[in-house]
């Protein structure tokens, strides 16, 4: 595409054409004090090396992974990329911005799409799964607003240790419909708190929202809770931002979710100022028509041929306008693309194996940092790569002190949870050797 | 196409078949042609109450979605369950085994505003 700007003459013409003289008076209706005056403040346009050189520059007053020790999980996790992953996601075919309406020109996009599903779907342990949502939160907004539209009932329960912004996201969502919201604690174990469930569990309860892992990566097993849900017609979703875990647990299907959603980062998708990302989203097949967002399906053409198409699009927001499933289904075809590839090359042993090591590496890590005077992990509970750590200082002073040997400590927890003040949430994967485990370690003793 | 002469029509494509106190309601001839073959019917809970233009239902085709809206007010007494399994009777039998609900008038007064068959049949022709 050639990318000309106007000349003076066609601005001018155009002009004459509405019937307006100049382009500032098609902005009347703004408010003088509120447009620009004059044109922006920019500097001399660059040729492309004095640009290479200036975005260099900038860079370098960035922190770069490689050379730090980064031990931040919270939601985000730094996991390996195959190289095939990150190439073949670049090629145009795929790098396009297309929604594949149409089957006969769309194929190997939905193709891509469906074998996303299928692996979503076997990783949670459910027999459907959408496109992808936007981000594991909005993935688990969506799932409490399909729950409220299959059992429209006034309350939703939602465990406090659920991803913080999660629930935050739910909350922006239900801001206006009447919805009671309301927390289930954590009980000493960092689990949800099942006797505070059992008391405020009741018919008029839609939904219960439980996360495992968890925010401080404990493992919850959420069996006996999908039980007391569904006695009471209530529905279970169940939510992670680390599905990775699903190598070497049971899956939420296993456990009896209803729905399980999750942020699918962690496959294929780089630690990238926290995003993009994508959201994996699954349920059971005879909630189909309720699922928010985009669905591949698999058939066969008029010769009898296996091919893809969109299905059940009737429920979609291009057909059904307000009355759709959703209408902030953002599907994140390229991420999902990312996940799909990656998770095709770990393959289901590649990915188990992943699973363990990560389980193993955080376990040893914690024992460690157990063993150091002063320092103590509150949930003794099964975890999968993170965990809390509670510090005898102020979490700041101390992830300073942490910089200054180029490790990045954890995600301080004092504005998240008051409850558990001068505790870091560490989380440690593949991609740190154990020579970075050493160091934390070492740096831990010494405060 | 066929439209009984015993029945109701509403301009929402809707059938009403009254038994003393009792309306059955489906969808007309004209409107499962339209929608084409249908694949899936959402109906509502028995004993939900209605108020005439309520939507009580989705009608879904392999092309679009159509809500349903009732042409009388009433509560209703039973739903057509069977569909949820077949929901292509809706079109092999539109004024029979694929009727949609049953409902039990509270406001006889609004069946004059529904149209008889003749007057539907120029209702659509003006329509398409």
């Amino acid at each position: 595409m050639r990318y000309l700007p106007h000349t003076e003459e066609e601005i001018r013409s155009m002009l004459q054409a509405i019937g307006v003289n100049t382009i500032e008076s098609l902005f009347e209706s703004i408010p003088k004090r509120d447009r620009l005056a004059g044109p922006l403040k920019l500097p001399p346009p660059l040729n492309e090396i004095e640009l290479r050189q200036l975005l260099r520059e900038i860079s370098r007053k960035n922190a770069h992974g490689e050379e730090w020790a980064s031990f931040l999980g919270g939601g985000a996790y730094s996991h390996y990329i195959p190289s095939a992953a990150s190439h073949l996601i670049q090629r145009g075919e795929f790098l396009t911005a297309y929604t594949p309406y149409q089957p006969e020109v769309s194929q190997g996009t939905l193709q891509a799409i469906f074998e996303f599903q299928t692996m979503a779907a076997e990783i949670l342990g459910m027999e459907i799964a959408n496109a992808s949502n936007y981000d594991g939160s909005t993935a688990t907004a969506e799932a409490v607003l399909m729950a409220l539209r299959l059992n429209e009932r006034p309350k939703v329960l939602i465990g406090r240790s659920i991803h913080p912004e999660y629930r935050a996201v739910i909350e922006t969502y239900l801001n206006n419909q009447r919805v009671q919201i309301e927390t289930i604690p954590f009980g000493p174990e960092g689990t949800l708190d099942r006797n505070f469930l059992k008391r405020n569990i009741d018919d008029k309860t839609a939904c219960v929202v439980a996360a495992t892992p968890n925010f401080f990566g404990v493992v919850d097993d959420v069996t006996d809770v999908a039980e007391n849900a569904h006695q009471h017609g209530a529905l279970l979703i169940t939510t992670t931002s680390e599905p990775l875990a699903f190598g070497l647990f049971r899956s939420p299907g296993e456990m009896g979710a209803d729905i399980a959603v999750a942020e699918g980062q962690s496959f294929g998708n780089p630690v990238s100022l926290g995003g993009p990302s994508l959201g994996l989203f699954a349920t059971l097949k005879k909630h189909a028509r309720s699922v928010p967002g985009r669905l591949v399906g698999e058939t066969t053409d008029q010769e009898g041929k296996r091919g893809f198409v969109l299905t059940l699009s009737t429920r979609e927001q291009h057909i059904r306008r307000e009355r759709a499933t959703s209408n902030i289904c953002t599907n994140v075809s390229l991420c999902a693309l990312a996940a799909t590839i990656t998770l095709s090359l770990w393959g289901k042993q590649g990915f188990q194996k992943l699973a363990q090591t990560n389980y193993q590496n955080a376990l040893e890590l914690r024992e460690r940092i157990k063993k150091i005077a002063n320092l103590s992990s509150p949930f003794e509970s099964t975890h999968f790569n993170e965990f809390v750590i509670r510090l005898p200082k102020v979490t700041s002073g101390v992830l300073k002190k942490l910089q200054k040997e180029k490790i990045l400590g954890g995600v301080p927890l004092d504005a998240l949870y008051p409850e558990l003040e001068n505790s870091l949430l560490i989380c440690t994967t593949e991609m740190n050797s154990d020579d970075d485990r050493d160091r934390l370690v070492r740096a831990l003793e010494n405060l | 196409m066929n439209f009984p002469e015993d029945l109701k029509y509403s301009k929402e494509h809707e059938w009403v078949r009254i038994n003393g106190n009792m309306a059955t309601i489906g969808i007309t001839d004209y409107a499962q042609d339209q929608l084409g073959e249908v694949v899936f019917v959402e109906l509502p809970a028995e004993g939900e109450e209605l108020q005439k233009n309520d939507t009580f239902g989705v009608v879904e085709s392999v092309k679009s979605v159509s809500d349903v809206f009732s042409p009388l007010s009433g509560k209703v007494i039973e739903v057509n369950d069977p569909l949820s399994d077949t929901p292509e009777t809706v079109n092999e039998d539109p004024y029979g085994e694929g009727w949609l609900v049953k409902v039990e008038v509270t406001n006889p007064k609004e069946l004059g505003t529904l149209m008889s068959a003749e007057h539907y049949q120029a209702f659509i022709k003006e329509e398409s």
